[in-house]
Formats: structure tokens, C-alpha cells, sequence
């Protein structure tokens, strides 16, 4: 009786039936609310703004190497200074945004839609189905992630390909069992029931009465898992296992700058700043989406 | 100080409480809603003041007011409240911190949050008197015990060094009160204390409760929605609504004759015991109460009042028709001299009750039971144990007759939801014969065909867990026309607003969600489902147990109607005798999985009764003030299932136990020529009624 007072007031003060988009103007309405998620959604949208017009914008093209301006200090016409090959560091991390963000954001929404399916299935199915799968996850999940990526590259050998493919590999278990334990305590809700009774298909059950409500909480871990990608795509740059060179990844770029790292420091600074600066957003971004849709105001 | 108050002619001494003017307000989106207006109340020493409303009347923001706990976004704006003569308004924070638990102690509704789960029940006790009363901890430690043996409480010492979970409901409740008035506070607010336990164990608390306070002489603010609970407890009683106090006077004459339009309509949407849905429709009041902060200008009732005229748009003064009556009414006095009467509805057109043995048969359960196996312990395993199981339904028979409603009445726990879930195809582990108009009914949903599944569905307690919050209204109601029905998409649609106006809602509500309506209207919608492909068996599980009861009348009178016009017949499930024995054809009683009594609805009401359906029947508060019959009150909970008696289930509890007999042999059915009752028990039917026949005069039907 309490909620329903509660719905009733809320009712009242929104006036009329709010829509689809309303609702979602509103959550960003309210994560906007949250300084330090404000901070974080407004410097991922930098970040992606400057990934789309980083090739019109670069004063450099990202292997253009100038062996006369080779280990030179910032200064204005290379703002972030250049490296030891004499290419601009500024062009480089400019160009290499696009990179990380597509390569971590396309992993991300592959790890999220297979463990979206499977969690939903194998939560609202139970019984061995759920067994199985779930101690098939449990062996992924304990080795580390790290680890788990090597020893795939190295079976499958070094490509775009196969980094998306490890980011599949690695985070498509936890969303999984995010999703399973959300299904969990929705599939006994009276709502689920009634659909079984009205011979509702698994299809519509799965992705019309159950997913919407677990949006919410997955909204949250795609947020979370978008900033383990990221991290995930540098190391593997960093340890040479990922995308290979030229290419300007953040991760590879401190791996050739750390050789140097006592003649040119920036071309090191400067994109572990990158990377830093991005995962901190995000899981900022994170952060503030958790407080605004898992809060009690629904 | 304050006889120059109008409301206080008649205090003889000093009251415990005094409320004058207060008006609370709750912040929100930063403007500030009053939930209660200008209310005034004062309780004398050893009186229990009755407090009665709907949700969101602003009964409990009262208590809050209180006892100065509204919170951060709570806040008094005018008046005073006074406890012994001080103003609690003028105090600080530290000052109110002496006074709670020492001059004035609270009873919440809900027993489980109330105690904390990590300490023990006797060191929670100790802890107040250790505290408030300055006194050592190990001598507290020993008083809790004295505590707990005041509120019969059989073995205190084993209760005292128990934790909250190990201790059944009704038990924690009394564990409340015992912590409650344990420094023997002036004042005692009660919100509800009752409202979550079984009649059965809540006639018990009751008859604690009036024992304690007036021994004490406390004074209590008793709170809570349910009339019968007030006439049965209270001296005085204030009806409020929309934060609003709209009649106040002695429980005897406002239930004799209440002078407000909305007293009258909650008076008369009550089902009365052994009423049935032949004699009268329940009379509802239209409408729903306004949100909170809502400002109407003019009576707060007046657009869901059905004496509503010109005059009703100013807000009506509070007068007072005889000492200590106060009302808040233009028309009272119109009312009190019947000039105007309130409308009464006619009797039903019911279906009239019908035998089962000359109708088809709808459903037809034979030996069914239904378990809920228990997980094995390692040690089970490696002794080669078999799996336990609890049954939960037990071997039971039951016939319900097409178009025939079958109420099913019993305590949480005996198996009534269970079985429930057996004939909709979801329990666990159901076994027996279950036939659905002639045909074998599938215990396991998924090998349930299509046509099957249109053949029976439900309707739930919780209107917030059965409807999908993202899913509209329409999207809602249409579903099962597709599903079910084979219908396209585009003709289901159109037969929406048809679906709607069954339900009597607007057919604007289709765009709507669930959380933009009311708790009433959310239940029509699930009915609007339940029925759209028109089964021929609906089960119903509580279905207005949660509502308000002015919506309630509204929902049951709603069922009826669909259940006609669609022919279905109906299990209607419920722990509230009064509303099953209104809507029911036939009522069976269910204790520990078994039926221990069935009957048509007028016979259940005459002896002989089984026991557990006389203390079921005792333990029902009614409307009759202090009328309160010294009936039946049951020692002890129900037992779990794991450990169920042997012979007759109820013995353990029976209070009319004949003997050995009772404990090591099951009871056979007794019956009669010329009634349509049957029940389980050792007692022969002539034997029972003569000693139950003091019930049939007249005591029973006091409601």
C-alpha cells in the first residue's frame, strides 16, 4: 500500500503518461545530476567526438616520421612533442582514439549481446542447462583475464579479429552471470507466471517481460565492461600481443616510448594520460548510470 | 490551558496526549504537501484511541509527527503536541532521545524489521532498560525475562536468548510489546500491529493488548485500516481522510450510527460475517483517494461523496453534535435527522448457489498433493537416505461445480496457495488426478495445450508483481487474446477498450503503465486479463487483500459480475472469512494441506463447526463493539509441514480434544441428512453442535 501511495504521488507530479523518450531525456536528465558522472559522460563524449573528426583535425598523418624533428619537446608545432622515429605524439593519440574505442566498444557490445542471451536463457531456464553453463564460465573465469587473452592470441595468432574475439571470450561470462542473477529473482514475479499461463512463447518471455527489466542493471556493467575493454586493448598493445605497430594504439605507443622513456618522457606521457583518462571516465560514467537507474525511484 | 479549546469541553484530568492544529508537511520536488491538516485528538490515561484511514490518509505521518521522527523531508508547520501537559514541539533532539522508549514507546506493523536479526530478543529488551531506565546490565538482562513471561510468553528464558528468526511471527510481536512496554511508557502508539499475522494469532495479540493498557492505564494511539480491529480495541475513534480528521466520536456510536458520507460508505463496503452476495451488493465508494499535498478547495470528500451539493465546494467547520462527537460535514445534521439517507445497493442478481452435485463438473481434484522435496545433507547421502519432501497439500478431494465460486479459507501456511499453484500447472511436484471439465488436466504446464491453458487462469494478491511494469495497459490486455485466442494482432487491438469497459476503466487508459495507476485500478487490469479469454476456471489468490476497503468492495463486486456474464467458475482463495463467505458458493477449510470442513456458504455459518472452523470463526473481530465473544483463541502457530501431526493434524492445537484417538487416528467425515456441511473430526455431529450451540444464537452472526 505504501508503493502504491508512492506511484500515485510520483504519477501526480509527472501529469501525464511520459513516453519512451521522456524517460530516457530523463535519466540523463538525472545522471547529469551527479557531478562526477557529468564529468565523466561529458569527457567520453569528447573522447568519441574526437575520434570521429580526429583525421580532419590532425596536424600530422599518424606514421609520418620526420627524422629531423625526431625526440623533439612539445612545443608549438608538435604540441605533445614527437617520439624517437620524429613522429608528432599529438597526431598519434589523436588518431589512435578511434582505434581503442571502436576495437573495445565493438568487443564490449559482442560480450554484451552473447551474455545478455545467455544469461537471460540459462537464468530463466534453470535446471542442468544453467548448471552446465554457468560451471563452464565458472573455469573461464578463473584464470585471469590477462592470462586467458595470451594464451588465446597465441593460439589463434595477432589480429583485429582476434582481439575482438578475446574480448568476447573474456567478458561474455560475467555479463552472463550479471544478466543470470537479475533473471533469477525476476522469473518468480507473478508477471512471468501469468505469461507461462498464457502460453506465451521463451522468446517473448525472455526479451518482452524479463529483459526490460534488466536493462537497468545492464546498462551499468556495459558501462563497467566498456572500461575493462579499453584497458584490455592497451595492455595488449603494451605487451605486443594485440595490434601490431605501426598502428598508433595507445598501449603500443608506451611500449615504444618506454625504451626511451629518459629521452622522450611525453611520447609516454601523453597517451598513458590518454588511456587513464578514458577508463576513469568511463567507469565514472558507470558509476553515475548505477546511482540513477538502480535507485528506488523507478 | 486548554479548556478555552472547543475540542476539549470534557477532560476530567489532565490527557495523556494532546493534539491541537497540527498540520505536517512532506517535501517534495521542493514544494511542500501537507499530509495531515489541522488535526486535534487527545487521549486520556488508559483510553486506546482509535485511529482509522485508508493508505495515504495520513494516519502513520500522525504517529511520525509524534513522536517527532518525520525525517529530513518531514516537517510540522503548525500546532502543538503535548504528552503530560509539555510541548514535544519545543524540545531538542537529545531531550525527545529521554522520552522515546521511556515516556512514550512504539509498536511498528512489520515484527521482522522491527527487531534486529544479530542480537538476541532478551539482550534487545535489556538494552531499553539498560539505558533508559539506567539500570545494569546483567540485572536488565534478568527483568527482559519478567518481561517476556508478562506478555504470555510460555518459556521467556528460552525466547530471551533466542534470535528474532527462530521465533514465529505472532512470537516476535509479543516480543515487541514486552520491549515496548517495558519502562511502562505514558503513551503507546500502535501502527498496525496486527495487520500482517493470522486472525487467529491476531485475536490473541488483541486480547494481550487491551489486558496490558488497561492494567497499566497507558494510553494508546492505535492505528490501523481495519473498523472491525477498532471496534473491537478502541473507546474512541477518528476517522481521517486526505490527512483530514472527518468524524471523531466513542467506537460505540460512530459504528451505531455514523453521521459522515465516508464513514458510512467504509461502513457499508465491509462483507459482513456470514453475508452472502444473495442479500446485498457491497456498497463501494466511487472514485480514490486524493494524492498527498493535493490542495481541493472545500470538503476533502466531497468528489467522491455521493451527498455532495453546492455547499460542499467550502470547507465545512468542525462541529460537534453531542459531547466528545465531533464531525466535519455540512450535512450532518440533515444525516442525523434522516432527511437524506445514504443510497444502499440493491441486492445482486447473483447465480444463485448451487448444489454441486446438479451441475457439470469443472474441476474435479482426486488425492492430490503436492511436495516440495527437500535438499539432502551430505550426511543423508553417505547414510543412503532417501530425499525428503514436504507436503505442503495432502491427499486432497475437491469438486467445484461449473459456474460455482469455491472459496478456500485457511491460515498462511496451510497449503492454500500451494494448491493453487498445482492446478495452474506451476508447483514443483503434484501428484493424483486432477480433471478439468471431464478431460485429465496435465499436473506439468509445459505438456498443457493451448487450449488448456485458455481454461484456466488467475488473478493475484499483488497487482505490482502480476503486471510487467514496462508493458502498457493494452499491451497488457491483449496479449492473452493472441496467445490464446489465435488472434491477430490488429483484432486484439480493437477489442481493447471492449476489455476495458468490462473492467469499468476509461479506454484512455490504454496508453497508460502500470505504475501510473492506482493499486484498485492495477487489480482491474489483472482481471481484465484474466478473464479477455474467457476461462473456464479462475483462480484467485488473495485478490483484494491488499487494497483499501473501499476499492475491495468495488473489485468483488466487479468479480461477480465477470464470473456471470463469462460463466466461469471461480477458486477463490483468501484468510478473510467475511469476504470468502460473501463471494463463495461453497467454502472449504484447509489446515495443514487437508480439507478439514466443506459446506455451502449459509451452512458453514451453523453448527456444528470442525474446531479449527470454530476458532477461525471466534478469532474474526466484527463491527459489534466490545462484543468481543471469549471464543476460541488458539494456543500456538501452525505447525510446519516437515513435522506434521500424526492422526487428526490439528490436534496439537484442537481445543476440543477428545483423546488418544485424536493423536493416532485420522478423523473420518462427518455428515448429516439435510446439510450440505462436511468435516473431519472424531466429535459426532450431534455431540459438536450441542456443545457449540450457544454460537447459533445469534453470537456468530454479531458482524
Amino acid at each position: 500500500m505504501r508503493r502504491e501511495a508512492d506511484s500515485l504521488t510520483l504519477f501526480a507530479q509527472n501529469g501525464a503518461a511520459p513516453g519512451r523518450g521522456r524517460r530516457l531525456l530523463s535519466s540523463l536528465r538525472r545522471l547529469y545530476a551527479v557531478p562526477s558522472a557529468a564529468f565523466g559522460a561529458t569527457i567520453v563524449i569528447v573522447f568519441l567526438a574526437l575520434a570521429i573528426i580526429g583525421p580532419l583535425i590532425a596536424p600530422y598523418e599518424a606514421n609520418q616520421q620526420e627524422f629531423q624533428d625526431a625526440r623533439q619537446a612539445p612545443s608549438k608545432a608538435h604540441w605533445f612533442g614527437t617520439d624517437h622515429l620524429g613522429r608528432d605524439v599529438f597526431s598519434r593519440v589523436l588518431l589512435g582514439a578511434s582505434e581503442v574505442l571502436w576495437l573495445s566498444g565493438a568487443g564490449t557490445l559482442l560480450a554484451v549481446l552473447c551474455g545478455t542471451g545467455i544469461g537471460l536463457t540459462s537464468g530463466y531456464l534453470g535446471g542442468w542447462v544453467d548448471e552446465l553453463v554457468m560451471r563452464l564460465f565458472d573455469s573461464l573465469l578463473a584464470l585471469p583475464a590477462l592470462l586467458l587473452a595470451l594464451l588465446m592470441l597465441g593460439a589463434i595468432g595477432t589480429s583485429v579479429t582476434s582481439v575482438l574475439f578475446v574480448i568476447l571470450v573474456v567478458y561474455t561470462p560475467i555479463v552472463a552471470r550479471v544478466v543470470r542473477s537479475a533473471v533469477l529473482s525476476i522469473k518468480t514475479r507473478g508477471f512471468v507466471e501469468v505469461a507461462r499461463l498464457q502460453g506465451e512463447s521463451l522468446g517473448w518471455i525472455l526479451f518482452r517481460e524479463i529483459l526490460p527489466l534488466v536493462l537497468p542493471t545492464l546498462a551499468v556493467e556495459t558501462a563497467l565492461r566498456f572500461s575493462y575493454s579499453i584497458f584490455l586493448v592497451a595492455s595488449l598493445g603494451f605487451l605486443g600481443v594485440g595490434v601490431q605497430p605501426p598502428s598508433p594504439n595507445w598501449g603500443l605507443m608506451v611500449k615504444e616510448a618506454r625504451q626511451s622513456v629518459s629521452l622522450t618522457p611525453w611520447a609516454l606521457y601523453y597517451p598513458v594520460a590518454a588511456i587513464s583518462l578514458l577508463v576513469i571516465s568511463v567507469n565514472l560514467m558507470a558509476d553515475g548510470l548505477k546511482r540513477v537507474l538502480q535507485s528506488p525511484v523507478e | 490551558m486548554f479548556c478555552n479549546h472547543p475540542l476539549n469541553k470534557l477532560p476530567e484530568h489532565l490527557p495523556t496526549l494532546n493534539i491541537e492544529g497540527l498540520t505536517v508537511a512532506y517535501r517534495q520536488n521542493g514544494r511542500w504537501l501537507e499530509a495531515v491538516r489541522d488535526v486535534s485528538l487527545h487521549i486520556q490515561p488508559g483510553e486506546i484511541y482509535g485511529l482509522v484511514g485508508e493508505s495515504g490518509s495520513g494516519k502513520t505521518t500522525l504517529a511520525l509527527a509524534v513522536l517527532r521522527y518525520l525525517g529530513q523531508y518531514g516537517m510540522i508547520l503548525q500546532g502543538k503536541i503535548e504528552l503530560n501537559g509539555k510541548n514535544l514541539l519545543d524540545l531538542q533532539p537529545a531531550e525527545m532521545r529521554k522520552i522515546w522508549g521511556r515516556e512514550m514507546a512504539y509498536l511498528p506493523q512489520n515484527s521482522q524489521s522491527a527487531l534486529n536479526p544479530t542480537l538476541r530478543v532478551g539482550d534487545q529488551i535489556a538494552e531499553i532498560l539498560h539505558y533508559q531506565l539506567d539500570m545494569g546490565m546483567k540485572r536488565a538482562q534478568r527483568r527482559a525475562v519478567d518481561h517476556l513471561r508478562e506478555v504470555n510468553i510460555a518459556d521467556p528464558e528460552r525466547v530471551a536468548s533466542s534470535y528474532p528468526h527462530q521465533l514465529s511471527g505472532g512470537m516476535q510481536q509479543r516480543a515487541l510489546i514486552a520491549m515496548a512496554l517495558c519502562s511502562n511508557p505514558t503513551l503507546l502508539i500502535l501502527d498496525e500491529p496486527t495487520t500482517n499475522l493470522d486472525v487467529t494469532t491476531q485475536a490473541a495479540i488483541l486480547e494481550l493488548l487491551v489486558e496490558l493498557i488497561s492494567q497499566r492505564q497507558t494510553a494508546a494511539l492505535y492505528i490501523t485500516h481495519n473498523l472491525a480491529v477498532v471496534a473491537q480495541m478502541c473507546q474512541r475513534v477518528g476517522v481521517m481522510y486526505a490527512g483530514v480528521m472527518l468524524e471523531e466520536a466513542a467506537a460505540a456510536s460512530l459504528f451505531a450510527k455514523p453521521l459522515h458520507p465516508y464513514t458510512h460508505g467504509m461502513l457499508s463496503s465491509l462483507p459482513r460475517l456470514g453475508e452472502g452476495k444473495a442479500s446485498a451488493r457491497l456498497q463501494s465508494i466511487g472514485g480514490q483517494s486524493p494524492p498527498p499535498g493535493q490542495l481541493t478547495s472545500g470538503c476533502v470528500f466531497q468528489p467522491r461523496c455521493p451527498l455532495a451539493i453546492e455547499v460542499c465546494s467550502e470547507n465545512p467547520a468542525l462541529s460537534s453534535p453531542s459531547a466528545g462527537r465531533h464531525i466535519r460535514c455540512h450535512r450532518w445534521e440533515a444525516i442525523l435527522k434522516g432527511e437524506i439517507s445514504l443510497p444502499t445497493a440493491p441486492g445482486m442478481e447473483s447465480p444463485g448457489r448451487m448444489e454441486a452435485s446438479d451441475k457439470e463438473v469443472a474441476l474435479s481434484l482426486e488425492g492430490v498433493a503436492v511436495r516440495y522435496p527437500l535438499r539432502r545433507t551430505p550426511l543423508d547421502i553417505l547414510r543412503r537416505e532417501p530425499g525428503r519432501s514436504v507436503r505442503a497439500v495432502d491427499e486432497l478431494d475437491l469438486v467445484i461445480a461449473s459456474g460455482q465460486t469455491f472459496g478456500l479459507v485457511g491460515e498462511s501456511g496451510s497449503g492454500k496457495t500451494s494448491l493453487a499453484r498445482a492446478i495452474l500447472g506451476v508447483a514443483d511436484r503434484t501428484e493424483g488426478k486432477m480433471e478439468l471439465l471431464g478431460a485429465p488436466l496435465p499436473a506439468q504446464l509445459s505438456s498443457r495445450k493451448r487450449e488448456t491453458l485458455r481454461r484456466v487462469q488467475i488473478v493475484f494478491q499483488n497487482s505490482e508483481e502480476a503486471l510487467n511494469p514496462y508493458l502498457t495497459v493494452e499491451e497488457i490486455l491483449l496479449r492473452p487474446l493472441v496467445t490464446l485466442l489465435g488472434l491477430s494482432r490488429q483484432e486484439a487491438r480493437d477489442r481493447v477498450p471492449e476489455l476495458l469497459r468490462a473492467v469499468r476503466l476509461p479506454a484512455a487508459y490504454a496508453v497508460r503503465l502500470p505504475t501510473q495507476l492506482s493499486g484498485g485500478e492495477k487489480q482491474r487490469v489483472a482481471i481484465g486479463r484474466a478473464f479477455a479469454a474467457r476461462p473456464d476456471l479462475l483462480v484467485c489468490d488473495e485478490p483484494v487483500s491488499a487494497l483499501d476497503v473501499s476499492v475491495q468492495a468495488s473489485i468483488l463486486n466487479l468479480l461477480c459480475d465477470l464470473q456471470v456474464e463469462n460463466r466461469s467458475s471461480l477458486l477463490f482463495i483468501s484468510h478473510d472469512l467475511a469476504v470468502v463467505g460473501y463471494l463463495a458458493d461453497v467454502i472449504g477449510v484447509i489446515y495443514l494441506g487437508q480439507l478439514v470442513e466443506i459446506a455451502n456458504a449459509d451452512d458453514l455459518f451453523k453448527p456444528p463447526f470442525h474446531p479449527y472452523t470454530e476458532a477461525l470463526l471466534t478469532a474474526v473481530p466484527t463491527l459489534e463493539t466490545q462484543s468481543r465473544q471469549k471464543g476460541i483463541i488458539l494456543s500456538g502457530e501452525i505447525p510446519s509441514p516437515t513435522e506434521k501431526p500424526g492422526g487428526c493434524p490439528f490436534h496439537t492445537r484442537c481445543p476440543r480434544l477428545v483423546g488418544e484417538i485424536c493423536k493416532t487416528q485420522a478423523p473420518p467425515w462427518q455428515r448429516r441428512e439435510g446439510s450440505s456441511k462436511r468435516y473431519r473430526c472424531h466429535i459426532p455431529w450431534m455431540e459438536l453442535q450441542a456443545a457449540q450451540g450457544k454460537l447459533a444464537n445469534g453470537e456468530i452472526q454479531a458482524g
